[in-house]
């Protein structure tokens, strides 16, 4: 499967309050959420994001809370992957778990630009900047973890293989 | 080779004798936790799988504290579908009501975490638990969803990092100057996938309270774990309470550890974490000049006794200033039993305080205390994100209990060597 989108950039150590502030956790509705994804982060985000779009992070993004809100709120408003120089871990795992695409790369996070066109090879995790030509090789994902994917989430993976 | 206490303690929740970090491992869970926030998708999830039954209800722990009592038609109706589930499924450990508690405050109280155990919470301050010797860590409602099904998830075998506090402690310091100190050295991902592991003769010191409030932290240093291993102290908060069997673990001498930091607490002020980081503290003598509309003392991080006994030592026949709201939150029914009981109530209240229920409240900008754009708090919790207690133009500023007091009595923030004797 092929990703293929336009990018949105945000900083380092993007925070869950940022991505879905808490003050609209009291409903777990994604139509709900994704009105509000990223808006402590830039208030125009909702009303700019298209099917398909890629957002492009510094470090450590999806920081602070387990809320699983985050990556609902990001998938429901149509984002395709995010790729980041590194992820908070209970963001990472809750992506792979609810299967939002996500990936690792110093050199992508550092050189991709706002508004770049981007494809990535989701099976090899390549990553390459259609507007520069660039390409980059995301870090590797453990073979349990791509099998999480496979399935399409890890409740998926459990009612097919009758437990984790 | 050796292991840490957090690989040992993985291991034993496995089939295999050792674990090594990097592995990936499916481990038994003893206790899985959710809130209001993160049950309601929990349970979604769980009904989607189709299971009827728990495969152990009496390792689900659901407690209402975050938008309780409920502050709105949604988070009413949220909470109501979470009691109805509890109430189906014979959740003997649901509280609702009048037995909420901030959660990470109240398991430990109730006995429902253990030195040993390994805990996942949907929120991610389930690390709390570390600070009695348990691998404890936060994870999203799929993976609680998961453990609700199989009483399993999937762990990747974290690396430990090993801090040392020595020294004796400057005076107004305690656990949470400790903690914030450590995350301004390693910085919001310093601690990133592995596990913190805490020790020394100045955390040897501290009590559980203090030590609950580090092991909050870990998080905030992006952070699995924070773990303290179970001493003399442990053993007699736990025991009285314990009400299953559990183990103690100790790291081997040739452990090995990815990181190792070793600070003298005799550098260490009462520090201030300023917005929008937990990593940006600096020591009290270096804040300057910064007013302040609303301190909150409370949450998972400082809303046990000990904190309250600490604010209210500082308010004792004084005055908060006029223009600053100062917020109490007694962190469980029986945090503020004893606070009444000990008179800490009226002293709260003489000096103006509000008191609150025991709820997250403020603390992610939920209800009881949320800010204006442009207006400042300084509180005890942990977290100072970007619109964390309010407008997104407000700003957090943390502080231990001691800071938050006198400050809420200066209207800026202040030492508490500037309002006590």
């Amino acid at each position: 499967m092929n990703i293929r989108g336009r990018v949105f950039r945000f900083g380092d150590d993007i925070d869950t309050d940022a991505i879905i502030p808490a003050r609209y956790l009291n409903t777990s509705d994604p139509e709900e959420l994704k009105k509000h994804c990223m808006e402590d982060a830039d208030p125009a985000f909702p009303s700019k994001v298209s099917r398909g779009d890629i957002i492009v992070a510094g470090k450590n993004f999806g920081c602070g809370s387990s809320r699983e809100h985050a990556p609902i709120a990001i998938k429901a408003s149509g984002v395709s992957c995010v790729i980041a120089s590194s992820f908070a871990r209970i963001f990472f795992r809750n992506s792979f778990n609810m299967g939002l695409p996500i990936f690792e790369s110093d050199e992508a996070s550092a050189e991709i630009k706002e508004g770049d066109i981007v494809e990535v090879e989701a099976s090899t995790g390549l990553i390459t900047d259609i507007s520069t030509g660039k390409q980059y090789r995301s870090r590797p994902i453990p073979q349990f973890m791509q099998e999480l994917i496979a399935d399409g989430g890890l409740m998926e993976h459990i009612l097919k293989r009758g437990g984790i | 080779m050796g292991m840490t206490i957090a690989e040992k303690i993985l291991a034993a929740h496995t089939d295999a004798h050792e674990v090594m970090p990097g592995d990936i491992v499916k481990v038994n869970v003893d206790v899985a936790l959710a809130n209001d926030i993160t049950a309601p998708l929990a349970i979604k999830a769980f009904k989607a799988g189709g299971q009827a039954k728990l495969a152990d209800p009496d390792r689900v722990v659901f407690v209402l504290d975050h938008f309780t009592p409920n502050k709105d038609i949604a988070s009413a109706n949220q909470c109501k579908m979470v009691r109805d589930f509890a109430h189906n499924h014979e959740l003997k450990n649901f509280f609702d009501g009048g037995d909420v508690g901030v959660e990470h405050a109240l398991l430990p109280e109730k006995g429902l975490v253990l030195p040993g155990d390994l805990v996942i919470g949907a929120d991610s301050h389930t690390c709390t638990y570390g600070a009695l010797g348990a691998f404890a860590t936060g994870v999203g409602s799929t993976d609680l969803a998961a453990a609700m099904m199989t009483a399993q998830a999937w762990m990747k075998v974290p690396e430990s990092m090993k801090f040392v506090f020595k020294g004796e402690l400057l005076p107004w310091v305690g656990g949470k100057d400790l903690i914030l100190y450590l995350i301004g050295d390693i910085g919001v991902d310093g601690g990133l996938y592995r596990v913190l592991e805490i020790e020394g003769p100045a955390v040897t010191s501290l009590d559980l309270s203090n030590r609950l409030t580090m092991s909050n932290m870990a998080i905030e240093a992006g952070a699995k774990a924070g773990i303290i291993k179970a001493d003399d102290k442990t053993m007699a908060y736990v025991k009285p309470r314990a009400k299953r069997p559990y183990t103690v673990f100790e790291s081997d001498a040739d452990a090995r550890y990815a990181a190792f930091r070793e600070y003298d607490c005799a550098n260490i002020e009462p520090q201030v974490a300023f917005p929008h980081l937990p990593a940006n503290t600096r020591p009290i003598s270096e804040v300057g000049e910064v007013r302040i509309d609303q301190v909150v003392i409370g949450s998972c991080t400082n809303g046990r006794i000990e904190d309250l006994r600490v604010s209210a030592g500082i308010l004792k026949g004084q005055k908060i200033d006029k223009r600053v709201r100062c917020v109490v939150l007694p962190a469980t029914p029986e945090v503020f039993l004893q606070a009444e009981e000990e008179g800490l109530i009226r002293i709260f209240l003489q000096a103006g305080a509000i008191i609150g229920p025991p709820s997250c409240g403020p603390c992610l900008g939920g209800h009881l205390g949320i800010l204006a754009k442009g207006e400042k708090a300084l509180a005890t919790t942990n977290r100072n994100f970007v619109g964390r207690m309010g407008d997104p133009g407000s700003e957090v500023y943390l502080s231990g209990p001691a800071v938050a007091a006198a400050s809420a009595v200066t209207g800026r923030i202040s030492s508490p060597s500037e309002v006590t004797e």
